[in-house]
């Protein structure tokens, strides 16, 4: 048995957070977008599940994983945009609709999945896309640059989502909404437009989220393939206090203790697997407890906006 | 309702009191509230049947397998009432919390609680006589369940910790815990001496399995506990003053503040009931149809239960018929599933969109209140 703390080791653990943030990354950096603005979208991973599915399939079907991963993207977005309708046009309670939402991603894509595609098949995914020179440092070459193009994506989207939120008259417009979406109506700014917008764009990410699950990191489709990620990354836009680096952050802290679970139970290091699998979790209701910085939280969350209200 | 609600945004605490007296049953809303979400399900099974009809199904095919699966046989309805027993039981706690205006997502973790009391309990009291081990097994799957709900409560009490993301974290930590429990010290020991490690407990002792309402069918006691509990839910929240104070912090959590009710000690009850009755829903499963605890033994009734009381408006008497028409739909859909090959996710997939549709329709019910209380106002001013 090798030791747990081996540079070989290590490596491998640090290598697989780097998988395992990706998808992560994706829908929590999405959910920013789309909390940032006031709604949350608790849907996340109902999306992230008919992504995931719509890219495996095109994927299956026509050989080609970029096609695959727009499909993926429109998915998404139409989901995004069901999600818009009814929590913003509609004004519903966002924790249920986001249910709702989830509810109808995970039936209808194992529905389609069964009707569709029927047994376990695997895809050729994304291939590790080596970076000249970089992936040639030892040590650190391995474990960041021969990823594939996927896992690249999300690294890179943290600070596009932060350069789009904090430097551009569309992030403040989103912020603005977000905190104080009568003042921003009072200026000319669309409320529901921007809700309708900065939601979709979150969605389409989750989307990404979801292929990103099917297309580069597990080649596969199966019934509840996110087990519950998409929660996760809701949960982790909560732990980063809605900034991009502090999603960066949270998603790095779960997926290391996620990947060293893992390496734990190959090594065959005597800890139960479910304790294992647990420790994600408590990890996070315990970050919950102790790092939100309320300051932070967009004023209107969760508050649908009503003209003339207030 | 909305004399209450009148009441509440003046916060007279003197006034409190006043409205525990029964209010005259309201026929429209009353209609609103069952129109609304019926109409929801004539929505989505619609919309189910044009995506039946892409993916060339026959939708009516479908419906009509499901539809006998649900109500055609004896076999069938007694199934469906087995399976509303649970969503009955959840929804109970969901009206509770949603009342309070917390959302709970964390059923499936409650039931798994309950669950797991229920098994432990009747097997290290085995000796008891049923008489005294149904009711106790009852109580600490209850706790159990409270228990679970408890913790997300005070974490959003003392620490304003977002209730929807907890209980998420403690659905996966509860089915670790059971998964855990089940490979341990609760694994059959006949399984472990056949070598078949089966993740299952030993059967309960016979005096804790509840009694059969017909004969050779799964339909048992439970079905009545959960509706006379729906009947306690009705009494608690609309003729108590806890009850009352719990539905006062969901509709106006700043009114309530000022005429003296404590909001977060309020809502981490309601959590924490809100979590008992999910864990009942475990003890019935447990002890009126397994007999044993085992994997997958939720079903996602903790998801579905929502569902079922949204459809029911939150009412602990609209779920009664809500709960038996979920439980139609899961009942039927299997056996969709087994006669025309349309997968069972099916159902999921409709009752997904039926929660869009009724938190989406909640709109209109509101405005179409506020007109009317506009327009019995300005009735009244004619009057004077």
């Amino acid at each position: 048995m090798k030791s747990v703390f081996s540079l070989g080791v290590i490596s491998g653990i640090l290598n697989t957070m780097i998988g395992l943030a990706t998808p992560f990354l994706y829908a929590a950096l999405g959910e920013t977008i789309a909390q940032t603005s006031g709604v949350v979208n608790l849907g996340v991973d109902g999306i992230m599940l008919l992504s995931a599915f719509a890219a495996f399939y095109i994927a299956l079907s026509t050989g080609s994983l970029w096609l695959g991963l727009l499909a993926a993207a429109l998915v998404g977005l139409v989901m995004g945009l069901l999600m818009s309708f009814v929590s913003v046009t509609l004004k519903a309670e966002q924790g249920v609709s986001g249910i709702g939402l989830y509810m109808f991603g995970l039936g209808m894509s194992s529905l389609l999945f069964k009707i569709l595609v029927g047994t376990v098949k695997t895809v050729q995914g994304f291939p590790p896309a080596p970076i000249p020179l970089l992936a040639g440092i030892p040590v650190i070459g391995p474990i960041f640059f021969r990823n594939s193009i996927p896992v690249y994506g999300a690294f890179l989207l943290v600070p596009v989502v932060w350069w789009m939120l904090t430097k551009t008259t569309l992030g403040l417009k989103i912020k603005s909404v977000g905190q104080n979406p009568a003042a921003a109506d009072s200026v000319g700014i669309s409320v529901d437009r921007i809700r309708y917008l900065s939601v979709c764009m979150g969605a389409v990410l989750a989307g990404i989220a979801g292929a990103s699950l099917s297309l580069a990191l597990l080649n596969l489709f199966q019934d509840n393939l996110t087990a519950g990620q998409g929660f996760i990354a809701v949960a982790l836009v909560y732990f980063g206090a809605w900034s991009p680096v502090g999603v960066l952050g949270g998603a790095l802290l779960f997926s290391v203790v996620n990947s060293f679970q893992l390496w734990v139970q190959v090594l065959g290091v005597k800890i139960p697997a479910s304790v294992a699998v647990m420790l994600p979790y408590l990890l996070t209701i315990a970050a919950l407890t102790v790092t939100i910085n309320r300051m932070r939280q967009p004023a209107a969350l969760n508050k649908p906006f009503e003209r003339g209200e207030s | 309702m909305e004399l209450e609600e009148s009441i509440l945004t003046s916060g007279n605490p003197a006034s409190r009191t006043r409205v525990l007296r029964a209010p005259a049953v309201d026929w429209s809303r009353i209609a609103l509230n069952v129109l609304l979400p019926a109409l929801g399900v004539v929505f989505a099974l619609l919309l189910g049947a044009v995506m039946l009809v892409i993916l060339k199904a026959n939708p009516l095919a479908a419906y009509a397998a499901l539809l006998n699966g649900a109500v055609g046989t004896r076999f069938g309805i007694t199934q469906t009432l087995v399976k509303a027993t649970p969503l009955l039981l959840v929804g109970l706690g969901i009206c509770i919390a949603f009342r309070a205006n917390v959302i709970n997502i964390g059923g499936e973790g409650q039931i798994i609680a309950g669950a797991l009391m229920a098994t432990w309990w009747p097997l290290f009291f085995h000796s008891w006589p049923g008489w005294i081990l149904i009711p106790s097994t009852m109580i600490a799957g209850f706790l159990g369940g409270a228990a679970w709900g408890f913790i997300p409560g005070i974490l959003k009490a003392r620490l304003n910790v977002n209730e929807i993301l907890s209980t998420i974290m403690l659905n996966a930590i509860a089915l670790q815990l059971m998964n855990l429990l089940l490979q341990g010290p609760l694994m059959d020991p006949a399984g472990v001496a056949a070598r078949t490690f089966l993740a299952q407990s030993a059967q309960l002792p016979h005096q804790v399995w509840l009694p059969r309402l017909v004969p050779r069918t799964l339909l048992h006691a439970g079905a009545i506990v959960a509706v006379v509990l729906a009947v306690v839910v009705y009494v608690f929240l609309w003729r108590t003053t806890i009850g009352y104070d719990i539905r006062a912090v969901g509709l106006n959590p700043a009114a309530a503040r000022c005429s003296g009710i404590n909001v977060p000690t309020f809502q981490a009850l309601a959590l924490t009931l809100a979590g008992g009755f999910s864990g009942l829903a475990g003890v019935v499963e447990v002890i009126g149809v397994q007999h044993r605890l085992l994997e997958g033994l939720t079903s996602g009734y903790g998801f579905t239960g929502i569902v079922a009381a949204l459809l029911g408006s939150l009412h602990p008497i609209g779920l009664i018929p809500a709960s038996v028409i979920f439980g139609g739909l899961l009942v039927g859909g299997d056996t969709m599933q087994r006669a025309v090959q349309v997968p069972s996710s099916l159902v999921m997939a409709l009752l997904g969109l039926v929660v869009l549709f009724v938190s989406g329709s909640a709109l209109w019910s509101r405005r179409w209140a506020a007109r009317r209380q506009i327009g019995e106002q300005k009735d009244r001013e004619e009057k004077a």
